[in-house]
C-alpha cells in the first residue's frame, strides 16, 4: 500500500491515500518487528544457527567436547563424508545399511500408505452419513497417538508368542519372530522357489560396503513390522486429505462421466483420480519426507537391531554422534539425509508436473473415435 | 447481510452435493451397500482392535498376558501395572514433565505464532516478505536432521539438562505462524480499520479484536502444539539426560528397551503407553470435529 510507485490516477486521490495509509499504518513497521521478534529469535537460534553449526562440525573433527569453535577443533575437509560415502569401513557398511533399510521403508511404506488411505477415503466417502464418522474416527484415531506409545503396542502385537502370530496360527499359517528375525522378506520369498544364494555378479559387486545381493535383501522381517506400523498410524491422517478432497469434488463430473458409459472403476481411475492430484502430491511428499525421518520408532523399539537391519540414517547419525562420539560424522549424515530427502522432493514434483497432455492419456483417448465403440456409443 | 446469503449459498450446496446421491442410492443395491459396510467394519475392527487388547493387557498378570494375549478379558484382573506405575516408579514424574511442557509449549505457540502471522498478513513493513520466505525456509528442513545441531546450541548457550532446553526451542514453530497467517489473510479487514480509526494502537487492535475472531485458527493452533509437544521424542532425547527431566515419551520408550524391567512386563508397558495416549485421546474426541475440519481446510489452499 505504501509502495513508491504512485497508482495512475488523480494526484489528489493519490495523496489522500498516501495520507490515510501512512496515517494508518505509522506504527508499522516498529509493530511488525516486535510481532515477529520472538519467531525470528527462537527459530534463528534453534534452526537457523544450529544448521550452520552442524555445517561447520560435519567438517570438523571435533569430538563432543568443548566448544566447537575452539582453537583445538580443525577443519578436515570433506573426511567425515568420504569416511561414509567411500571409507571402505564399518562407516560406510553401516551407512549403507541404513540406507538400504529405510530405501526398502520407503519403497514399501509410500505407496502402501497412500493406497490405503485412499481407499479408506473412498469407501467413508461412500458410506451413508450415518455411519461416515464413525469410521472416521476408528481410522482416525491411531495417527493422533505418540510413536512411542504404538511403538509399545506394536512389540507386545508382534512378540513371537503375541496377539498377530496367535491370529496367523488361527488360520494355519506359523508366524515368525517378529521383531528378532534378521532375515530380508525378498531373499526369504527367493528362499521358497529354492534360490538361497545370489550370482557371483550380484554377491561379488557391493556399493556402499553392501553387496548388491544383500542391497535386494528386501527389508528384513523386523523391518517389515514397522512398515506395517507406519502405514497403520499415517493412513488416518492421509484418509482425511483425501477424504476432504472427495468432497470438495462434488457429483457433477462423474455424473457426466457415468452418462458417457463408464463404469465405475473407469470413472474412479479416468475422472476422479486425476482431480486428486494436488491432494495426491500432498500425500506423496509429505510420506516421503516422514518415511526418510524413522527415528522415533527405532529408539523405542529396536535400537537399529537385528543384525542391523532396522538401522536408519536418522538413527544412525543419532548413534554416531551420541553413543561413538563421531560427532563430525553424525553431522555429515545428517546433512546427505537432507539432500535425500530434497532431492526425492524434487524428483516427485518433476513426475507429477503438469503436462498439458500426456501422451498415455492422449492414447486412451484418440482410438476411441477409429475403433469399435465398446459400450461408449455417442 | 453477508451472513445470510452465505447461509442461503450453503444450503444450497449442500441441497446440490445430497441430490445426486439420493438419486443414485436405488441404483447401488442394497448388496453393494452390505459387502462396502462389511469392508468397512472389518477394517475398523483391525483399526480399533490393538487399542482394545492394549486396554485389556494393562490389567492382566505378566503369565496371563503372556499366555492369552488376544483376549480382551483379564483371566485375572489385576491393576499390578498401574501400581508399580504410580508407587513404584518415577512414571509421575515423567507424566508431570510432560504435561508442563506441553502447557508451556501450547501456550507459547499459541502467543507467538498467531502475534507473527499477524504481522506478517496485515502489517506493512519492510523485510516481512524475507521474514516469510525464511519461514518457508524453515519449514522444509526435516527435524531429525537437527538433532546434533539442535544439541549443539543447546550446550553452547548452558541449557542443556533444565527446562529452558527442554521448552524454549519448542516455543515457536514455523507451520503454527503459516496457518495463523492464512487464517489473518482469509477474514475481513474493515473491523480492524474502524478500531484502528478510533485510536486502537496495534497490539491494542491485535489482541482484544483480531485475535477473539481466529478462535478456529486458535483451536487448530493449541490441537497441533499439543499433540506435538506431548508427543515429543527426539528433542528431549538430545536436551536432558537426568532422570528428573524425563518426560513420559522419553520414560515409555527407556521402559520399551527394558532399562527398568526384567522379563517381557508387558502390562506394565502397555499401561504406561495407555496412560500415556489418554490425553491426547480427550483432546482428540473434544475437539474432534475441529481436528476433521482443520485438515479439509488444509487441502482448499
Amino acid at each position: 500500500m505504501t509502495s513508491s510507485t504512485p497508482a495512475p490516477g488523480t494526484g489528489a486521490r493519490v495523496r489522500r491515500e498516501r495520507t490515510r495509509a501512512t496515517g494508518l499504518r505509522r506504527g508499522d513497521a516498529a509493530a511488525g518487528w516486535l510481532f515477529t521478534a520472538p519467531v525470528i529469535v527462537i527459530l534463528g537460534v534453534f534452526l537457523a544457527v544450529p544448521v550452520l553449526m552442524a555445517l561447520w562440525v560435519s567438517f570438523s573433527d571435533w569430538g563432543g567436547r568443548g566448544s566447537p569453535f575452539s582453537g583445538d577443533v580443525d577443519f578436515v575437509g570433506f573426511d567425515n563424508y568420504t569416511a561414509i560415502l567411500a571409507g571402505g569401513g564399518l562407516a560406510e557398511r553401516d551407512f549403507g545399511i541404513a540406507l538400504r533399510n529405510n530405501a526398502w521403508y520407503v519403497l514399501l511404506v509410500v505407496p502402501l500408505q497412500t493406497a490405503l488411505s485412499l481407499f479408506l477415503a473412498v469407501l467413508v466417502n461412500r458410506a451413508i452419513l450415518r455411519g461416515r464418522g464413525f469410521f472416521r474416527t476408528a481410522f482416525y484415531f491411531p495417527s493422533v497417538t505418540s510413536s512411542v506409545a504404538i511403538t509399545v503396542l506394536w512389540l507386545f502385537l508382534f512378540s513371537a508368542t503375541g496377539v498377530v502370530n496367535k491370529v496367523l496360527a488361527a488360520v494355519g499359517i506359523a508366524g515368525p519372530n517378529w521383531f528378532n528375525d534378521p532375515t530380508g522378506v525378498v531373499h526369504n520369498l527367493l528362499g521358497v522357489i529354492g534360490i538361497t544364494s545370489g550370482p557371483t555378479a550380484l554377491t561379488d559387486a557391493d556399493l556402499l560396503g553392501v553387496s548388491l545381493w544383500d542391497w535386494l535383501a528386501g527389508p528384513s522381517v523386523a523391518m517389515s513390522a514397522f512398515v506395517l506400523m507406519a502405514v497403520f498410524t499415517t493412513s488416518g491422517t492421509f484418509m482425511l486429505l483425501f477424504l476432504a478432497a472427495l468432497q470438495n469434488l462434488g457429483g457433477d463430473v462423474t455424473e457426466a462421466a457415468m452418462m458417457d458409459g463408464a463404469n465405475g472403476w473407469q470413472r474412479f481411475w479416468r475422472v476422479t483420480l486425476p482431480r486428486l492430484k494436488p491432494t495426491l502430491f500432498t500425500v506423496l511428499t509429505l510420506g516421503l519426507i516422514g518415511c526418510w525421518q524413522v527415528f522415533d520408532q527405532i529408539y523405542t523399539g529396536t535400537q537399529g537391531g537385528p543384525s542391523k537391519t532396522t538401522l536408519t540414517p536418522a538413527y544412525l547419525s543419532y548413534t554416531a554422534a551420541f553413543n561413538s562420539q563421531d560427532w563430525g560424522q553424525g553431522a555429515a549424515i545428517a546433512f546427505i539425509l537432507f539432500l535425500i530427502i530434497v532431492a526425492f522432493t524434487l524428483i516427485q514434483r518433476w513426475i507429477l508436473r503438469d503436462r498439458p497432455v500426456s501422451k498415455r492419456r492422449a492414447a486412451a483417448y484418440l482410438p476411441k473415435a477409429t475403433k469399435t465403440t465398446d459400450g461408449m456409443t455417442r | 447481510m453477508t451472513t445470510s446469503t452465505l447461509a442461503d449459498r450453503t444450503i444450497g450446496g449442500t441441497d446440490g452435493g445430497s441430490r445426486p446421491t439420493r438419486r443414485r442410492r436405488p441404483t447401488g443395491t442394497i448388496a453393494a451397500q452390505s459387502v462396502l459396510y462389511a469392508i468397512l467394519v472389518v477394517l475398523a475392527v483391525v483399526y480399533i482392535f490393538p487399542f482394545l487388547v492394549q486396554v485389556a493387557t494393562s490389567f492382566k498378570t505378566d503369565a496371563d498376558a503372556a499366555a492369552n494375549p488376544v483376549s480382551l478379558i483379564p483371566g485375572t484382573w489385576s491393576a499390578a501395572a498401574y501400581e508399580r506405575l504410580f508407587a513404584g516408579s518415577d512414571f509421575p514424574v515423567w507424566f508431570a514433565n510432560s504435561a508442563l511442557v506441553t502447557v508451556f509449549v501450547t501456550l507459547g505457540r499459541v502467543f507467538f505464532d498467531s502475534l507473527a502471522g499477524y504481522a506478517l498478513a496485515r502489517l506493512q513493513f519492510r523485510g516481512r516478505n524475507v521474514v516469510f520466505a525464511a519461514l518457508v525456509a524453515v519449514m522444509s528442513v526435516p527435524l531429525v536432521v537437527l538433532l546434533i545441531p539442535k544439541f549443539l546450541v543447546i550446550n553452547q548457550l548452558g541449557m542443556y539438562d533444565s527446562y529452558a532446553g527442554m521448552i524454549l526451542p519448542l516455543l515457536v514453530d514455523a507451520a503454527g505462524v503459516f496457518i495463523m497467517k492464512n487464517f489473518f489473510e482469509s477474514i475481513p479487514t474493515s473491523v480492524e480499520e474502524q478500531a484502528r480509526i478510533d485510536g486502537a494502537g496495534t497490539f491494542r487492535v491485535f489482541w482484544s479484536v483480531v485475535l477473539p475472531m481466529a478462535r478456529p485458527a486458535l483451536i487448530t493452533i493449541i490441537i497441533l502444539s499439543f499433540q506435538g509437544s506431548w508427543n515429543e521424542l527426539s528433542h528431549f532425547i538430545v536436551a536432558t539426560q537426568s532422570p528428573e527431566l524425563t518426560t513420559l515419551t522419553k520414560g515409555v520408550a527407556s521402559l520399551a528397551s527394558g532399562q527398568l524391567s526384567q522379563g517381557t512386563q508387558y502390562p506394565l508397558k502397555l499401561a504406561a503407553a495407555a496412560i500415556m495416549t489418554i490425553p491426547v485421546a480427550v483432546m482428540f474426541f473434544i475437539f474432534q470435529r475441529r481436528i476433521m475440519n482443520a485438515s479439509e481446510g488444509a487441502v482448499k489452499e
